[in-house]
């Protein structure tokens, strides 16, 4: 049944996910989701990337979630990345000064994704990172993962995470500088080179 | 070869004699769908085959994750949790009201978050481009809203009752009436996003994508309950669904979330 009883907590069992299924883009992408930055802001950082399948094709259909902190190390707790308008229904976007640090992308019909964010401080003992969840048509239940930026190599090498990862594979988590504050980080679903996947416990 | 209904209710219940086994031989209950569920031919090539890297996040409380995205008044408008108001004629079909609490593990519920729904409108068709299915649009139906919960965890929706609609799994696959459900906890490790159903719908047996939910009590927390008292006179019927969102959490709450 699905009148949950708080009383006995036997009875509160996890909802199951389900796929985002392929008719959501209609639904949650937001005009602005990808410009986290705020207007201007000169810690801003592009990242961007394609999706890939098993068999290496780009899917036009996958949903990227980004979340990370600012260049100082501080986890946002502002509203407003999503805003509306109360006269039209509509979206009115982000106001353009404040860091949210939360973001929401589609691939489009090539497998591509990008969004601009600011550059993220670290956290704890983690190397600077930012959140990553992705959602598809086909996946039964998202995957988290991370982009971590390259550059300070000491950092990434006393990072928690990355020394749980094979030395083979662990590059799958760390983005490509292209420059100009420009970063690579394709995600491979399944197969060669496949993107490490993490599970929170 | 087309794939036919018979086929995929083969595998289906190949799947399911499989999860009974492995809790015959002592496996954990199964929550969640597994990523490679056959069945749903879409999962085929879109799931890790690597198993995932497990973080403790007991260790390393600070790390972002246990945080989650802010959402709050500004993030929707008064009448986004209204379905039915969002144009300027009245949408076709028969009117529902969806309520329910959005809880946590422990049964706490969660405050302030953002919920975010969409359906495909009475005759089962989505307002989305790519959709092909020939059944009519509503031009009075969306099938997008969105609320964020009150100070118990409750949301509330009215909206319209969705159709069910065909897809090309196989052949005469047929989706169960559904409405799909995005959902934020306290932590981002909660992030949820699923689907609910409607009780009694006799297509249940057939689906893949709900039957890739193997345990069969946590198939059954999938489907909301008919609940009269959410019933508003002379105008719509009520279906009540809680949601308890899984994942690790922060273990100190935030004032005031
Ligand atoms: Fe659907």
């Amino acid at each position: 049944m699905t009148k949950i009883d708080t009383s006995s907590p036997e009875s509160v069992l996890p909802t199951p996910s389900h796929t985002v299924g392929p008719f959501y883009g209609y639904a949650l992408p937001f005009s602005g989701g990808g410009d986290i930055a705020p207007a201007g802001h000169p810690d801003t950082i592009t990242v961007h990337g394609y999706v890939y399948d098993g068999e290496g094709k780009p899917l036009p259909d996958a949903l990227v979630e980004l979340w990370g902190p600012d260049p100082d190390g501080r986890v946002p707790q502002v509203d407003g990345s999503m805003r509306r308008d109360a006269a039209t229904g509509g979206h009115l976007g982000r106001n353009g000064v404040e860091f949210t640090g939360w973001g929401r992308v589609q691939t489009d019909a090539n497998g591509h994704w990008y969004a601009r964010t600011l550059r993220p401080g670290a956290l704890g003992r983690n190397a600077p990172c930012l959140s990553v969840c992705v959602f598809a048509r086909g996946l039964l239940m998202h995957l988290f993962t991370r982009i971590y930026l390259p550059g300070d190599d000491a950092a990434l090498a006393a990072d928690p995470l990355l020394s749980q990862v094979d030395a083979e594979r662990r590059g799958t988590l760390i983005a490509a500088d292209e420059g100009r504050g420009t970063y690579r980080f394709d995600i491979r679903l399944q197969g060669e080179g496949e993107t490490v996947f993490l599970e929170f416990q | 070869m087309t794939l036919t209904q018979q086929d995929i209710d083969q595998e289906i219940a190949a799947e399911h004699a499989a999860y009974e086994k492995r809790l015959a031989d002592g496996a954990p209950v199964e929550h969640h769908p597994r990523r490679d569920y056959t069945p749903y031919r879409s999962s085929v090539l879109r799931h890790p085959k690597q198993p995932p890297i497990a973080i403790d996040v007991t260790k390393d409380p600070e790390i972002v994750e246990l945080h989650a995205p802010a959402f709050g008044e500004r993030d929707i408008t008064e009448i986004d949790n209204d379905l039915t108001r969002q144009h300027t004629g009245e949408p076709i079909g028969e009117r529902i009201t969806v309520s329910g609490r959005l809880l946590d593990r422990t049964g706490r519920p969660v405050r302030g978050q953002l919920i975010e729904i969409w359906q495909a409108n009475s005759a089962g068709r989505y307002a989305h481009q790519r959709e092909q299915h020939d059944a009519p649009l509503d031009p009075n139906f969306t099938g997008v809203g969105r609320t964020l919960t009150d100070a118990d965890g409750f949301y509330r929706f009215t909206t319209i009752q969705p159709g069910p609609y065909p897809w090309r799994n196989h052949l005469n696959a047929w989706r169960p009436a559904h409405i799909h459900f995005s959902l934020f906890g306290s932590a981002f490790t909660q992030r949820l996003v699923t689907q609910m159903y409607f009780p009694n719908d006799p297509l249940f047996p057939y689906d893949p994508i709900l039957q890739s939910v193997t345990d069969d009590a946590a198939r059954q927390r999938l489907v909301a309950t008919y609940d009269h008292s959410l019933s508003v006179p002379e105008f719509s019927l009520g279906y009540h669904w809680d949601i308890v969102l899984d994942g690790p959490q922060a273990t100190w709450i935030e004032e005031g979330r």
